[in-house]
């Protein structure tokens, strides 16, 4: 768990540190899980598949996305310090909020949708025509 | 000479309550879903964030020393964030596989929620502040709220919209593809992990394992894609 704890925290303070140096307006731990992302595919391609630091990297990794909800409560009860916000303005938040996630399903599985049939249609005519009768 | 108690333990017993209520909330939303037959409207961080807030306003305590009190599980959210890189990284081959379908859809899904957002918020006569909390809300929460409070908004609003919005989406998410004739479950996963993060892709995650893998790879690709595009938009938009 230490040298799990260690690269991710270095990977944080790595982004902090580029987010401060070049002016970037990205969070910083964005830029540490693209460091990081960028690291494990390079190493996946490498010699060397599997470490001690990879493993218990990985079960760290684990273990904090499936708590991660517990991880919001702080943040999150800090609506009660916003309180005021919420009663003057529910219906702009509840028209955003319904409207933007419905249309935003909608179209990101359409166009994956579109896409994928498109490209079967290119590698062979008979599937799809196959799946349009069926 | 530093006296003895000064090593023994720097949380004095207010600090260490709140943050035991906090595991004790989360641990009965976790109970409180399971006896509900881990239906996804009851949503353990729903549960713990609502126990929690009556506490606070039923003893008048003030937000901020609540908030010092539990800095150290906020703070395991930035490693947590950077840990989302160890699927991402997992599902290369997945992109690879359908790297302009996946661009595509991404591009369009994630620019879709953005800016509907903004401008439902604004067509409604919302604030900027509300707007702008809105922007980042369908990455996975802590990018969100990471997202939000660089942008000028409220990171606690956006979290929990991200919240609401993550299980709107698993609610909703599959009969509506469905009836928009989308039948391939890699476009379900996507789209769940795109609009709805976590929540919405766990839902996915338990029919399909294709779909599982699409999802992880929405939920990793869109919030790098937000945490680029939001702030670099608001920059733009002054």
């Amino acid at each position: 768990m230490i040298p799990a704890f260690l690269v991710l925290l270095g990977c944080e303070l790595s982004g902090n540190a580029l987010r401060q140096m070049l002016g970037l307006p990205i969070p910083g731990p964005v830029i540490g899980m693209a460091i990081l992302a960028a690291g494990l595919a390079i190493r996946k391609a490498g010699p060397s598949p599997r470490s001690s630091i990879s493993g218990s990297l990985e079960l760290t990794a684990e273990a904090l996305i499936r708590h991660m909800g517990l991880l919001f409560v702080p943040a999150g009860v800090g609506l009660i310090a916003e309180i005021d916000v919420l009663r003057s303005e529910w219906l702009p938040i509840a028209a955003g909020l319904i409207g933007s996630t419905l249309l935003s399903l909608a179209v990101t599985g359409l166009v994956m949708h579109w896409s994928i049939r498109r490209r079967a249609a290119r590698l062979s005519p008979d599937t799809v025509q196959g799946l349009e009768r069926g | 000479m530093i006296p003895i108690e000064h090593l023994r333990n720097s949380l004095g017993t207010t600090p260490l309550l709140w943050l035991v209520l906090t595991l004790a909330a989360y641990t009965a939303g976790n109970a409180l879903q399971r006896a509900c037959g881990g239906t996804t409207f009851a949503s353990p961080v729903l549960i713990a964030i609502t126990i929690v807030a009556a506490i606070l306003v039923g003893t008048r305590t003030d937000y901020r020393d609540y908030f010092a009190a539990t800095q150290f599980i906020n703070f395991l959210l930035g490693p947590a964030t950077v840990a989302l890189a160890i699927p991402l990284a997992r599902s290369t081959r997945l992109v690879r596989e359908n790297l302009a379908g996946v661009g595509l859809a991404l591009l369009a899904g994630s620019v879709t929620s953005t800016i509907s957002g903004i401008g439902l918020v604004w067509l409604f006569g919302g604030s900027r502040t509300v707007a702008l909390s809105m922007a980042p809300k369908a990455a996975t929460t802590p990018i969100a709220a990471a997202v939000s409070s660089q942008i000028g908004g409220i990171p606690a609003l956006t979290a929990a919209l991200a919240i609401v919005g993550g299980i709107m989406a698993a609610v909703v998410g599959r009969t509506m593809l469905t009836r928009l004739n989308v039948d391939d479950w890699r476009a379900h996963g996507l789209a769940a992990g795109v609009a709805g993060s976590g929540i919405a892709a766990a839902q996915v995650a338990e029919r399909n394992e294709l779909g599982a893998a699409f999802a992880a790879l929405g939920i990793g690709l869109n919030g790098v894609l937000v945490g680029i595009v939001v702030p670099l938009m608001v920059h733009l938009w002054k």
